[in-house]
Formats: structure tokens, sequence, C-alpha cells
């Protein structure tokens, strides 16, 4: 508890501060002025001058006494990681085109390096789970819209990240009746609606969900004929990567499309959609969804690890390079043999939902064109 | 090119899953939840029990059983066989009058409902015209006639229902010739009892309910005899030979009448207060049975002393100077006498006395001295303390199975030895194909052992573990402590008893291994129990040992209940399963998971604060693990919040009853004045309606996180012998999975059998999984290098299943209630999953793998999972590809407690509640089916004694050739039913419980 303190008063005394900077294979050490450390932006050409990599563009990270890897893109955050350096500050630099987001974050320097972690951790952090922090000079994305361009104006796909925040989810459901257009003519049928938002949650903080919301679907999957606790359950089995397509009470605020795609190829997108979302939907998801549910082993009490992907054939890699190389592939939406019959069998069960919907729907468009 | 067909498309898969998996609901166990009629063919020597939900269930020998439900769902009043017919007359409370038969369809009987009918009177009468009071199926089998709440008695023909109007005896028609006196004061009455002669069938006895009896002469239609009782009528009995008949009364009296020709408005011959002076209640039925020895048996139904006894359910039977009542814990709803019913025989003699009581059927053998019980073969009260967990183990080695039936004929000696009394019908199903039983863990601490093979539910063994503790009640209290000269002389009969001494001792957890005989009992104050069967009674002391399964964690306060008291020094413990150790935990939280390993001699435990080790060779606690997460107060305090804010809600909802109950007596009350009415009616609806907007339905939408309660709560236990640290040496394993997503695998060193004892028993925590959706887990299982679970303990050392492979790589499956995953063993890597509830909204509530054969050849036989579902479905699920097979609709969702309740047997059967009192049997497999198949042959009318017998010989050869051929077809014939449960509030009620119970 007591460590930063002590470090404070270990180094503070000193004007100077060592940093040792890495880029590649290639180390520089120098020293900088811990009182005046001076912007961001002097200190990024500094970097660049002592790499020699002047026109490089380049992300900038240093360990914290955590021993996380954390990014310097800012005022801030730099003297932040002067401030708290002890005694050293180490920084690690990568080229932007091919940087690792994902090296960001808790535990991720000490998956590398644990001697590091057992210096400066000996507390017992051993369950926390792995968090990517994405793209340092960005915000971190807490929720998306998604799929504009093929639902309808009058949907929303809202995409909620609760991975990595500590934020709850925040948000309540409840049973209610809606209005929808049948070839017999507008009939009442039950739904489930967003019935409350907790202050400070996610779903608040986005802005992209509203009390009386109506939930039409949850991860592609359709929510019509299920029941409230049905609904609850699905919702909470996604919460890591809740994608919910809701009716907004309010749809004045809707995305508008631009006047060309709102034309004639706009309507054929819709009277399409109903059969294309949840493929399109899926196979999103596949991508997406195996990164973020990667279960955590601790193997004789050591440290915690992501459980690896079982590999069809047994390549002896370190079982570190093996995660990185699987998060590089899912991010291409490129997957490797083994996971392609994992996620097919997965994706095929919601396929089964699709069967029934496509003639279902597609009469249902057809009446509303006819009365056009 | 494979991965891109859709699963379920391949042709042959197809077919081979039509020849493994099937789904039927099969038979129903237990008594029937809420009988409310009773019904006895002495011809067929069939018994029939229908219920409040509008079943109706067929009883004869044991297996033979039919079932019917009526439609309208209504309550059944009354239930009469037609003389020497396979048919039967049902009276619901709608009511309408129902005609079933049983007929004989391929081979087997069915019962069916023939036809129905609703009594109509003439136009603009009102309703209780036709509302029928009394009905009397005549001998011809022609007529019934129906005693209607207006005195009028209608006549309809058999089978058609058509109205013979103009035979219909009028109340004014009977009132003809009755004394001018008497007839003012009794204008107006019901029919309460018709009662044909028992010799000469053109003579009907009619009881009014005011007390006026009437003999009826049907050939001339007059009034032959008038009785004018002076007490309100309750029911009539004719002696055998129809000199005399005797009536019983709402005061608690009973009346005998002579019946001769002389007189023609007799005085009663005797009127006899049974258990008076003082007020007693009515006696409402009564029997009057001729012995050979001149002696009459006289059976009646209540009479006790209002004030003193008044609360009591009895029946009692007076022989002579012999006198017992006997005391039932739950209402009798009716009662019959089974007597020789040869129309040659001269006597009664009656043999047995069967009692239906509202949650119990007691037999009562009259023959023997003392009217001793019989042990009924079927129908047994499942409830009679009510059922807190059940484990199924199916095929029992004979050896076991014998033992079990010695430890529990010693328990039954004080039962009658007779012979079934109600054996009609002859059970033609194949035998079973093994022998399974069920066990059942019920709330007062004790455990029956059922024997579930077949149709017929037969309690083999009562274990009860309270001898092991103190508790409040004596056990030496002997409920029939009544001196000789009390009176009433009340006997207390029935095992139905739902009140428990000490809520602790209710059983949670039950784990049996059938090859050694070790079972491992574990209970609500965290008592675990390691019993061994001993053939004989033995003395002795239970050895003790605590497991503090909060060692690491200090400052906490159980707030919970306390621990059972123990016995202190030896204990006398019954032959049969006798247990040798106590295994304590601290905190003494439910345990909520356990498993036994007979072979290691290792029983693992856990509860909502961690799991513990326990070498009962040694009788050492190998090790235990917290895995109370540090903030869970919730579970440190044990279950006092929970009840509490149960108590909450219940206050909450009397509140609202009575605010109701005020508004619409204010209603009422309102002075005629309608306005009034209406406006308090208005502030009622907007007082409900702002209530319902108060608190809307509405659920909260959170990822599950560490911090959440409950997440340390253990769900799962299991041992293994498998590849856990490195992929050239096995070794056992214990596995344990929790409410928060967690396995913790730890590896154990068991010392070679020759240094067993001397050597400790090592434990050493090797893995930890985090999932990372935090589901509970609810499985655990180890597939060998086949791919088939690795065997029960022991089940290689009896030969009965092949050693599991341990060449090729170990798979390791964990279920949550969200997910299915396979991972590789020693190193662990995800391998395959599928996810249920991200895809469909529903979680798995209970798991098993079951072994499925083909009904088309005998050598071909799969292990799949079997699973259950918080909507109630059934899915099979292939192992190990985890595909799923196929689905089918089993249980409602709303009866949570059904689903609670369910258990798989491993051959892909299955048990649930359908009521406190039934199990509903299902099957998956086609080739393992249990169910009821059997036929009633109409005997011959002339002789019915020995063409019973004949009959029954035949039905044994006929048994022999169609078992042969028991065709697919034939077994589809199940027949589906449940109830309407969910209505009632005692079942509300028991699930509330149940669910207190499962935390």
């Amino acid at each position: 508890m007591n460590r930063p303190h002590r470090g404070a008063a270990g180094s503070r005394g000193l004007g100077t501060m060592e940093v040792k900077s890495k880029f590649g294979a290639e180390f520089r050490r120098f020293s900088l002025e811990r009182s005046k450390p001076g912007k961001f932006e002097e200190f990024y050409g500094l970097l660049q001058h002592v790499h020699k990599i002047p026109n490089v563009d380049v992300l900038v990270g240093y360990t914290d006494i955590h021993g996380d890897l954390l990014p310097i893109n800012n005022d801030d955050n730099y003297h932040k990681a002067v401030s708290t350096a002890n005694p050293l500050l180490r920084i690690f630099i990568q080229r932007k085109e091919d940087a690792d987001y994902s090296a960001f974050g808790t535990d991720t320097m000490t998956r590398k390096k644990n001697v590091l972690s057992n210096v400066l951790r000996p507390d017992n952090h051993k369950k926390k789970p792995h968090i990517v922090i994405s793209m340092p000079q960005d915000f971190r994305p807490v929720s998306s819209i998604i799929d504009v361009d093929i639902l309808p104006e009058t949907h929303r796909r809202v995409r909620l990240y609760k991975y990595g925040t500590d934020k709850p989810l925040g948000f309540y459901i409840r049973d209610g009746s809606s209005v929808r257009v049948t070839p017999h003519g507008l009939e009442k049928v039950p739904g489930i609606f967003i019935s409350r938002l907790v202050p400070g949650g996610l779903a608040q903080s986005t802005g992209l969900l509203a009390v009386n919301d109506e939930v039409l679907e949850v991860n592609g999957i359709e929510v019509s004929g299920k029941s409230l606790d049905q609904v609850t359950d699905m919702m909470i089995a996604n919460s890591r990567n809740l994608i919910i397509t809701v009716r907004p009470a309010n749809q004045r605020n809707n995305v508008v499309r631009n006047s060309r795609t709102s034309g004639s190829s706009g309507q054929s997108t819709e009277s399409s959609l109903p059969s294309s979302t949840p493929n399109i939907l899926a196979n999103f998801l596949q991508g997406e969804e195996e990164s973020d549910e990667e279960d955590i082993i601790i193997e004789d009490s050591g440290e915690p690890q992501q459980i690896p992907k079982a590999a069809p054939t047994s390549e002896s890699l370190e079982s570190l390079t093996q995660i990185e190389l699987l998060h590089e592939s899912t991010q291409n939406g490129f997957l490797p043999s083994s996971e392609m019959n994992l996620n097919h069998s997965a994706g095929s069960i919601s396929m089964e939902y699709e069967i029934q919907d496509p003639d279902h729907k597609s009469l249902e468009e057809d009446g509303t064109i006819i009365t056009l | 090119m494979r991965r891109f067909l859709r699963p379920g498309h391949d042709p042959v898969r197809e077919r081979l899953k039509r020849d493994l998996f099937q789904f039927n609901k099969t038979v129903e166990h237990g008594f029937p939840h809420q009988p409310s009629a009773l019904g006895y063919s002495p011809f067929l020597r069939l018994m029939a029990i229908g219920t409040r939900s509008g079943a109706i269930k067929l009883y004869g020998a044991p297996g033979v059983e039919f079932m019917g439900l009526h439609e309208e769902n209504n309550t059944v009043m009354q239930i009469h066989f037609i003389p020497d017919q396979c048919q039967l007359v049902t009276l619901l409370d709608d009511n309408s009058l129902h005609l079933w038969s049983l007929k004989q369809h391929s081979g087997a009987s069915e019962l069916r409902e023939e036809h129905r009918f609703t009594l109509k009177g003439p136009p603009g009468s009102p309703p209780s015209a036709t509302q029928i009071t009394a009905v009397l199926p005549h001998s011809s089998r022609e007529v019934l006639y129906l005693g209607t709440e207006s005195g009028n008695i209608f006549v309809v023909e058999l089978p058609s229902f058509r109205a013979l109007e103009d035979r219909t005896i009028t109340s004014e028609a009977v009132l003809q010739r009755v004394p001018e006196d008497y007839c003012n004061r009794r204008s107006c009455e019901l029919v309460e009892a018709l009662r044909e002669h028992p010799k000469n069938p053109d003579q009907i006895l009619i009881g009014y309910s005011r007390g006026l009896i009437v003999l009826w002469d049907l050939q001339n239609n007059k009034a032959t005899h008038h009785f004018l009782g002076s007490q309100q009528l309750e029911n009539l009995y004719w002696q055998r030979d129809g000199s005399k008949f005797i009536s019983c009364h709402y005061d608690g009296s009973y009346t005998q009448w002579p019946v001769s020709s002389d007189n023609r408005q007799p005085e009663p011959l005797e009127n006899i207060v049974p258990y008076g002076p003082f007020p007693c209640k009515a006696i409402s039925k009564i029997y009057w049975q001729t012995t050979k020895n001149g002696l009459p048996y006289i059976v009646f139904q209540g009479g006790m002393p209002r004030a003193s006894y008044g609360d009591r359910h009895s029946i009692s039977v007076v022989h002579g100077s012999q006198q017992t009542a006997f005391d039932f814990t739950s209402r009798v709803i009716d009662f019959f006498i089974i007597f020789s019913s040869e129309p040659t025989a001269e006597f009664d003699d009656p043999s047995a006395m069967v009692v239906l009581a509202e949650e119990e059927l007691v037999v009562i053998d009259l023959k023997t001295a003392g009217w001793p019980a019989v042990h009924p073969p079927y129908l047994a009260s499942l409830h009679c303390s009510a059922i807190t967990c059940s484990h199924h183990v199916s095929n029992i080695p004979l050896k076991l199975w014998e033992r079990i039936i010695s430890a529990g004929s010693k328990q039954n000696i004080h039962y009658s030895n007779m012979p079934w009394p109600i054996d009609g019908g002859t059970n033609i199903a194949p035998d079973p194909p093994q022998r399974d039983l069920l066990l059942t863990g019920h709330e007062d601490g004790t455990v029956r052992f059922w024997d579930a093979s077949g149709v017929c539910l037969h309690l083999l063994y009562k274990l009860s573990t309270v001898r092991v503790f103190l508790t409040d009640a004596d056990p030496n209290d002997n409920m029939n402590t009544l001196g000789e000269d009390e009176w009433p002389p009340l006997r207390k009969v029935g095992t139905f008893d739902p009140y428990s001494d000490d809520p602790r001792l209710g059983i949670q957890k039950i784990y049996l291994c059938k090859y050694s005989g070790y079972l491992a009992v574990a209970g609500t104050a965290g008592q675990v129990l390691v019993m061994e069967l001993n053939d004989e009674d033995a003395e002795h002391v239970v050895d003790h040992a605590e497991a503090d399964l909060l060692q690491d964690q200090e400052g906490y306060r159980w707030k919970g209940h306390e621990k059972l008291k123990t016995r202190d020094g030896p204990v006398r413990f019954e032959a049969g399963f006798q247990p040798f150790v106590l295994v304590q935990c601290q905190p003494p939280a439910v345990v909520t998971s356990l498993a036994l390993h007979s072979e290691w001699k290792l029983v693992a435990f856990g509860t909502s604060h961690g799991f513990g080790l326990f070498d009962h060779q040694q009788k050492r606690l190998v090790f235990v693990k917290c895995t109370l997460h540090p903030s869970d107060q919730l579970a440190l305090e044990g279950p006092l919040s929970r009840v509490k804010s149960l108590k909450k809600s219940l206050r909450q909802s009397f509140r609202r009853i009575r605010r109701s109950r005020v508004s619409s007596r204010k209603r009422r009350g309102g002075s005629g004045n309608a306005s009034e009415v209406q406006e308090a009616n208005a502030k009622f609806d907007q007082d409900a309606l702002q209530e319902m907007e108060l608190a809307p339905v509405q659920r909260k939408i959170e990822a599950r996180s560490a911090e959440d309660s409950f997440t340390g709560f253990v769900r799962t236990l299991y041992f293994a012998d498998t590849f856990l640290r490195d992929s050239s040496r096995h070794c056992p394993s214990l596995w344990a999975g929790t409410n928060g997503g967690t396995v913790y695998a730890f590896c154990l060193r068991v010392p070679p059998a020759e240094r067993r004892m001397d050597e400790p028993v090592r434990a050493e925590q090797a893995k930890e999984i985090q999932l990372m959706h935090r589901a509970p887990v609810v499985g655990i299982l180890v597939l060998d290098g086949r791919s088939t679970p690795l065997p029960e303990p022991l089940e290689v050392a009896h030969d009965l299943s092949k050693s599991p492979d341990m060449q090729g790589s170990h798979q390791l499956l964990v279920v949550s209630e969200e997910q299915f995953k396979v991972f590789t063993l020693p190193k662990v890597s995800s391998k395959l999953k599928l996810k249920l509830t991200a895809l469909e909204g529903c979680r798995v509530r209970k798991v098993t793998v079951a072994n499925f054969g083909s009904c088309k050849t005998d050598d071909y036989s799969e292990n799949d999972l079997a699973v259950l579902t918080n909507l109630g479905d059934i899915q099979i699920i292939s192992l190990p590809f985890l595909k799923l097979q196929i689905r089918y609709p089993c249980i409602r969702k709303e009866d949570v407690s059904g689903i609670a309740s369910c258990v798989f047997t491993k051959y892909g059967q299955g048990f649930y509640l359908i009521s406190p009192s039934e199990f509903e049997r299902f099957s998956l497999s086609t080739k393992w089916l249990v169910e009821p198949r059997c036929v009633v042959d109409m005997p011959e009318v002339t002789s019915n004694n020995h063409v019973h017998n004949k009959s029954g010989m035949e039905n044994a050869v006929r048994k022999s050739r169609s078992s042969g051929d028991y065709g697919e077809d034939e077994r589809k014939s199940g027949r589906l039913m449940e109830h309407a449960l969910l209505n009632d509030e005692k079942v509300l009620k028991e699930i509330q419980s149940t669910l207190e119970g499962g935390r």
C-alpha cells in the first residue's frame, strides 16, 4: 500500500531521472530533469531523436509501478509517467503501423516478465482479468452504434463494451407491449423494453439507450417470443460484449442517412434486412467474441494465464506468442481452422432461428411493398 | 467443405437419432395430489381414485394401473363402478357425469372416456333441481339413478346417458303417504343416499337429508315403507340379507331399522351415539358387516366427541368388545371394506378396510388380531416428510439389493402379512430390465430407498439419521402410549407426518456407492455422515470430525443456524446403513455438494463457504479450501437475511389480501347505493393499479463479477483418475466447481492399499480455472482417450465397465449454467464450446451423462449429455462434440419445484415431482421404457372367485407370449398427463420452501 510513497521519498531528492527507452531491439538511456519534464511533444521529439527515427510515427508506452504497459500520448499521462517513475522510467516504442494495441494494459508486462512482477507486485492480484486498452491515441470505446447501413432507420444497434471498464452495464428491462404492422393490420404484441438506466452506468453514459426503448434483438437473436427472464439471461450471458438492437422511444434523434442511400437502394437493403442481418452480425461476432472470452487458468498456484485454444497441430510455441498471434488473427477477422469449426458450431444454432425467419418476414415485407 | 454443411442434415445420423431417442412420460409414482373421491369394484377388484384436478387413477394388482384425465380439470366428486362391468361413472363438481371404460387394445387394456352427460331439468327450473347428490348404478347395468338437491331422482339409461323422464321419482310422489305433520316440517330435501336392496333389485332405499328414508318399489313405482328419522341423515347401509339397514346421522348417532312386510312405517330398532353422551361430530359413512361367528363389524367414519376430539380424522371399527378408532394424520376422503362379494355367500366376512386419506392410503387387515396395517405395494406417500433431494442409482448388484431388502423387512415387522387385497387385473409388462434404486432425502432427516425398477414405486428401506443427534423430541416418545381404558380408543395409523422436529436434520445430498455399500448423506446444518451397510443391529460410537471451511478468514460471524448437537457415547443402530463417521462443516451451512470415492475411501463435501476432503478410512481431514470471496457478507451471514425478506414479502402479501377484503366488504356493505359501490370499486382498482405501477416487474442487466454474492457456493464435486500435471502420469484428483464459475483441481496422493492406514492422503492444488462468463458450474466430467466418461469407482473392479483408456489424451468437460466447454488435459487449453444461454436464453438446471442404446441393434450404444433447462426443456447433447441432438418440452417452466426435483438415470430415464407426493417418470430412450401394461379381463358373472384365478393363469400365458413381440407402436401409447398445480396455494408454498432449501 505504501509503496508509491516510499518510492517518492527515495527519488524525489534527486534532480534527474534515468530513462531507458527501447525501440525494436535497441536501447537508449538518457536522463531527464524530474522537476521540469516539459511537454509530451518535446519528449516525443526527443525519443525520435535519440532513436534516430525522426519521421516514423510511433506509439510510446511505459511500465508503471504495477508492471503494466501504459501509453504516453498526452501531457497528462506523460507527467504521470515521470512522477511515478521509480527510479527508472522504462519506455517502449512501437511503430504505429505494426503496433499491438493489446499489449497495453494490466498484466501485460507480467505475462512477459514474471521477474518484474515478482519484484513489483508481491500482492495477490492473481485473478485480475486481462484488460485490453485499445487505441492509445483515442479514447477507449465504451459503446458504438453499428450496422447503421443495414438497419432500418427506426432501429438502432448498440454495442456496449463492458470489457475493460469498471462501470456497471446499469440498466433494467421490463415487459410491455408494442404495436406492429402485420399483414392483418396493426397488432399489439408483447415486447421487452428498457425500464430504467442506472445513473453513472455504461448504458446511461453512452446516451444511446433510453428508458422505454424497445429491445428487438440481443447479439443478433430476436427476442420476440422470449420471456423477460429469458431475455435477461441472454443479456447477462452476453454481457461482456453486448449488442442490443432497439427501437428507440424517441425517434427524432435517428441517424439520418444521406439522400442517395435513402432512395431506392436504401429501401432494397431494408427489405432484405431481416434475413441478412443476423448473418452479418453473426459473422461480425465470430471475430470479436473469441478475443474477450478467454478463461483464465492458474497452474500449480502460479500466475493466472489465459487459456489458449487447443491448436490442431501442436506447435511448441510459447503460450504468450500463441495468445498474441491469436489476438492479431481474430482482429483481422481471420481464424485458424480449429476455431472455424468451433465458430461454425456456435453460429449454426443461431442459424436455426434464421431458418424460420426469412419466409415469415419476407412475406410481411412483401405485404407492405404491395400496399405502397 | 464439411464445415459448411448444416448440422442435423446428415441422414445417417438422423436415422440413428430416431433409433436412440424418444420422449415419453410413462407413469406417475406415488400418491395422487389432492385426492377427492374413491371407488371400488369388488367384481374387478380394482380401486379408483379421483383428484381435484380431474384425474382418475385405477389400481389393481401391483403393476396394474390406469390413468385418465377429465378434460375439464374439475374436481372428481364421486366414482361408481357399474356392477359386473369394466365401466365406471364419475361425477365432477360441474355436475357432469362421465362414463369410462376399460377396453382391450392390441393386447393391453386402456382406460377411455366414452360419454359425458349433464343432467338437464325442465326449462325454467333452478340449477339445484338437477344438482346431483347421489348416484346409484343399478345392478341391471341398464340404468343409473341420480338423486338431486331438489329431492327428485332422475333415471338415465346406460351407456347412452339418455334421460328416461317417465321414470323420474319425484319428491311429491314420495311424500304422498308420509304423515302430514312429518311432511310439513320437511318439505324440500336433497337426496343424501340411494341404496339398492341387496336381494331384490326392484327395491331401492332413498335417504333424504333431513331424516326421511323411503323404500321404493321400482316395479310399481311407489313407496312401500317409510322410515321417519328425526336426525339429519348422512348415509345408509343395507345388511347383507336385506332384513335390516343402518342409517348414520349428523349428530354422531347411528340407527338400525327393520324391514318387514307387515310394518310399513317401522320404528328404529336401536339408536346409538357411540362416543356420547356429549355432542359428537357427524358419522358420515357406516358399514355393517356380518360374520360367521355372529358378531358384526360396525365400521363408521367420524362421530368423535365434538369438543375434545372434534379435530381428529377417525374411522372406528367395532367388533364385539373390540373397538379401535383409527386416527389418521390427514382428512379422510373416503373408505371401503373388502368383503366376500360372492352373491351366494351367507356372510360378509370382511377382510380389509381401505382408507383414502388426503395424504395417504391406509389398508387395515381386519382378519388378523390387532388389526395391523398392510404395507401398500404402490401409492406410497413420498411426502410423508417433505422430499428435500433425490438420488438415483441404476443397475444395483443383486447382493446389495438383497441386503437392503432384508434390512427393510426387519423394519416392517409390524405390518400385516396379508397379501395385497386389491388384486384385480394382470400385469403383462416385461420384467424390469435391471434393479434401480431411487433414494429420497427428507426434511425429517430420513432417507427412503425405493424400488424404482418397475411401475410400482415400492419402499424397500427407510434410514434415519436422527439417532446420531440430540434433538428436542425424545425418540422414545411413543405415539401410542394411550392406556387400556383410554376413551375413545384412538390409534394412530399411517406414515404421513409433515412436521419435522428440527429443520436442520433435513437431507440435502445423497451419494451411494452400489458396489461397496458405502453411503454418504449430508444435511442442512453442515453435517456429513458416512455409512456402511451392516446386516445386524450394532451399537457403536460415531467418530466426529470438524471441517473449518473459513480457516484463513477472520472476524466473521455466522449468523445462521447452529450445528446439531451430537449424542455422546455409543449409539444403537438397527440393521441397515449405519453411520460410522460424522464430518461437521463449520460454519454449519447447508451442504451443497457431495462426492464419495469408495475405492480411495474419500468423501468430499462443499458448502457456500468452501469444500473439504475427508479420508474415511483413517478418519482424518485431508484438506479444506475456502472459496468464499472476502467481501461476500451475504454468504457469511447465513440464510438469515433471506428468511427476513421472505417474511417481509409474506407480510406484504397478507396486507394486500386484507386490504382487498376490506374494500370488498365495503363494496358489499355499501347500503345498496350503486354509486357508492362503484366509487369503492374504482378506488380499489386504482389502488391495485398503483400497486402495480409501484413495482413493475423489471430485471437488472448486469455482468457477473467476482464480488457477487454466493460466488463461493460449491455446486459440484467430482473425483477422477486423470492426467492433471503431465501427460505421462495420471493420478487421483478432486475437482470442484463454484457458483462464480471457478473450477479447482486438486492432485491427490492416495497410499497403496497395503500402506493405506499408515501413510496420510495428501492433496495439492494443481489447477484453478476461472470461466470468464462466471456462470455457476453445475457439472464437471473427464473423458478418457476414447472420449468416454471415466467409469465410476469400483465399476472396473467389478468387471462392469471397460477400463478407461489411459493412452490417448483426456479431456475435461465443464458445464456451467450457460455454456458447455471442453478443455484438453493435462495442459488446459479450450477445445470446444456450446453456448446455451447466449443463444437461447435458457440455463442448465440438471445435467448428467446417460447411455442410450439403439432399439434396432443391440450392439450400438453411445453416451450423451441429458440436460434439463430452467425452461423445463430436455436437451440431449452429444459427447464429445457437444452437438445438440434433440429437444423435448418436459416440465412447464412455471413449475419451479418440478424442475428443481428432476433426477436423471444413467440410462436415459428421469423423475420429477409433479406434486409434493408424486414423481412423474419419463424416458428419453427408445430402449429403456418402464410403463404400465396390463390387462383387465371380464370375469364371468356366475362364480367370481374361481374365474378370477383362472383368468390370471391365462394372462400369465399371454404375458409370456406377448413379451416377445413388444412392438414400437404400443410403446408410444404412453399417456401424457400433468396437473394444473400452480393454481394451488399449497403447492406454491411448497415451491417457496424448496427455494429456501435450495439455498
